[in-house]
């Protein structure tokens, strides 16, 4: 079961909310509701789960309502109808006893400009939550420095956060929503209040610490690029509060669900999605153990190819052996491949985006091995597909043919700004 | 033009309010009065016992403490002047007229300011009564203070409350309304209950704005202290008073020296705290 499940949520301000929700069942627009009711549509029929331990996003320009939408989870603001179930429990119909609890233990938020408590020190400021639950000086202190330590704040404990640069203090508000070690971590748009270079900084600290502490991550943004830098799924939300697409980068790059989707997607870096494991594509390959350059030169020779790369009996990749050692081999009547496989071939894992592999494509004259953490041989990713990819995401230029001396220089660039 | 005046007599219902109060909310102003007067009395005690010189002392340490060196310098040479012209014990009434109804109005006033914060409602029918106090003249408030609470002391420091006590509340609410929203949020993001969001976030947030109306509160209180002499208060508001009515102009302007020294000491001192509580967040 998905440890968070949303079902049909709707948030309506206005005087008397409950009166626009038959008018959406009618499919009028958010303008005619407001002119008709005077209430605003913030979230419009939004359903859909988040599993155990997923980094959600909710991508959404501003006036799309996921500020809002962030706060329904809690209940810092409240639904006007539908259905919250966490871990099978519905929020919406909890009291504010269970409500507390849950906000104490369950899950704790970050915040996009910090929400600090001025007044306190930074382990001060990390123990509110824990402190507010009622648990003990002596332990409490000992959870926060543990959090601190985690988000690498070691040595400020007793700053005060107007001492604190602005990274920094996202870094105090991330450990106090990780010191009561909740299983959901909701995040306002955490990181947008930082400038672009410690943001970037940040988002890879949150992805190194998410490696570690697998927690079910529920992060708002308006920046797409973040969203696909940082989500397993992704959310889009439209400007009139309806949820238009949810899926992977992947999915949401190579499949937006309506024009409003594909006009978003339009303008992203695709080489920093798309990975090598999408796409890589099968090769043969010959085994140490059983197979002889025979094997070898046939399988080059149904294929076009002038090399193939060698596994062992368990697909381990061992290197790569070209048409010209295999001829060598046969001639002086050698069964065993070993003597002459090449290990100086590149290797990728699945998940190395595109733009990571442009440099090593021009440099090397064999295609790129794609293997798993155990070196166990998947595919190939060679020059074409790359550079099929790069120019994927240049609209018009894929219209006309291009040098391919241009598409060198593309890349070198490329590489140059890398 | 009188008939209406006799039908609708504003001064004249006010007038039957207070009758009526005194004669039947007696045992309530008495108890108001007892408990004014015990702490008015151990206030006074507190400033009357030790000798002039130790109070200085005191007084020019804790200046310097909160305030700046300067201000430490002028508590110094300003109260030594005020005991050279003779007139240390009035000052210390004064001041512990000021202090009592000050603590009193705190203690009326912050909670009133949180509640006006936390309901748009109380704060719609707070507002205006505060209106009414603080343009109403000082003066007005010397009779119905000496109507319920006879001459002397006690009726000047209900006065003084009654006309100090606008500040506090207003910057109260000002202050608790002006905590950041997302600080609020976060108190309840974390699961706080509504008095541990006021003890641990909203108050100390607000405690600047706050402490600059404990400033305030205390400047109007002396003040009001001063014109309460009419009343028989005592203390500096008496020597004013006398060079008033004696048309002794040197009396007169010595009281009125010692009333600015204390003013000036108070207002810094406060000030000084205020700003440091700001200077923590």
């Amino acid at each position: 079961m998905a440890l968070v499940e949303v079902r049909d949520l709707h948030k309506i301000f206005g005087p008397n909310p409950r009166k626009a929700i038959p008018l959406i069942k009618k499919g009028l627009t958010k303008q005619e509701i407001l002119k008709k009711t005077g209430c605003t549509v913030a979230i419009n029929g939004a359903s859909f789960s988040i599993e155990k331990k997923e980094t959600f996003v909710v991508m959404g320009l501003s006036g799309s309502g996921k500020s809002t939408f962030i706060r329904c989870l809690n209940r810092l603001i409240e639904p006007t109808t539908g259905e919250i179930l966490i871990d099978g429990k519905d929020i919406m119909k909890m009291d504010k006893e269970t409500l507390r609890e849950v906000r104490r233990y369950k899950m704790s938020m970050v915040f996009q400009h910090f929400g600090l408590l001025p007044h306190r020190n930074v382990v001060n400021n990390v123990e509110f939550g824990l402190e507010v639950g009622g648990m003990t000086k002596d332990e409490r202190r000992e959870k926060a420095v543990r959090a601190i330590k985690l988000v690498g704040l070691e040595g400020f404990e007793q700053s005060m956060p107007s001492e604190l640069s602005g990274g920094m203090q996202q870094r105090v508000g991330l450990a106090r929503a990780l010191a009561n070690d909740p299983e959901i971590l909701l995040m306002d748009e955490a990181f947008s209040a930082l400038d672009p270079l410690i943001r970037t900084q940040m988002q890879d600290e949150l992805l190194d610490l998410q490696t570690k502490m697998h927690k079910t991550i529920i992060f708002i943004t308006h920046d797409l690029d973040e969203a696909l830098k940082i989500g397993d799924r992704i959310l889009i939300l439209g400007p009139d509060g309806r949820v238009r697409q949810v899926g992977t980068p992947e999915e949401i790059l190579a499949d937006p669900a309506d024009d409003y989707v594909k006009k978003f997607v339009q303008n992203v870096d695709r080489t920093r999605v798309i990975t090598a494991g999408l796409i890589k594509r099968r090769s043969p390959t010959v085994c140490v153990a059983k197979d002889g350059p025979e094997a070898a030169m046939r399988l080059m020779e149904k294929h076009g190819h002038s090399h193939i790369f060698v596994v062992n009996a368990d697909r381990v990749l061992q290197g790569i052996l070209s048409i010209d050692d295999a001829v060598k081999l046969k001639k002086e009547k050698v069964r065993d491949l070993s003597s002459k496989i090449n290990t100086d071939v590149y290797t990728t894992l699945p998940e190395t985006a595109v733009a990571d592999l442009m440099a090593t494509a021009l440099e090397t004259r064999f295609p790129i091995a794609v293997i798993d953490q155990d070196g166990v041989f998947q595919g190939i990713v060679d020059r074409a597909a790359i550079i099929r990819e790069v120019n994927e995401g240049m609209d018009d230029q894929t219209l006309t043919p291009t040098a391919l001396s241009d598409i060198h220089d593309e890349l070198n660039e490329r590489e140059g700004n890398a | 033009m009188n008939q209406i005046r006799d039908i609708v007599n504003i001064g004249g219902i006010f007038e039957s309010i207070i009758d009526w109060l005194t004669e039947n909310g007696d045992w309530f102003f008495d108890f108001i009065a007892l408990l004014v007067e015990g702490l008015l009395d151990g206030v006074t005690w507190v400033f009357s016992f030790p000798p002039a010189l130790i109070i200085i002392a005191i007084f020019t340490v804790l200046a310097w403490k909160v305030a700046t060196k300067g201000v430490a310098l002028f508590t110094l040479i300003g109260f030594l002047l005020i005991l050279y012209m003779g007139y240390w014990q009035q000052t210390m009434d004064t001041l512990s007229l000021v202090i009592a109804a000050v603590v009193f109005g705190l203690l009326v006033g912050i909670p009133i300011g949180i509640w006006a914060s936390k309901s748009d409602k109380a704060w719609n029918v707070i507002r205006p009564i505060l209106d009414f106090m603080q343009t109403l003249p000082a003066f007005v408030y010397l009779i119905p203070a000496v109507l319920l609470f006879k001459l002397g002391p006690i009726p000047g420091v209900i006065a003084t409350l009654i006309f100090s006590l606008p500040p506090a509340v207003r910057l109260t609410n000002l202050g608790i309304r002006q905590v950041p929203t997302e600080i609020k949020e976060a108190a309840r993001a974390f699961g706080a209950t509504s008095s541990q969001m006021l003890v641990k976030a909203e108050l100390p947030v607000a405690l600047p704005t706050i402490m600059a109306g404990v400033n305030q509160t205390i400047m109007l209180a002396l003040s009001m202290v001063v014109i309460s002499g009419m009343i028989g208060a005592g203390g500096l508001g008496n020597v004013v008073l006398k060079g008033i009515t004696q048309l002794k102009i040197d009396i007169g302007f010595e009281g009125g020296v010692a009333i600015v020294i204390l003013a000036i000491f108070l207002d810094r001192v406060t000030q000084a705290l205020s700003d440091r509580s700001g200077r923590q967040s």
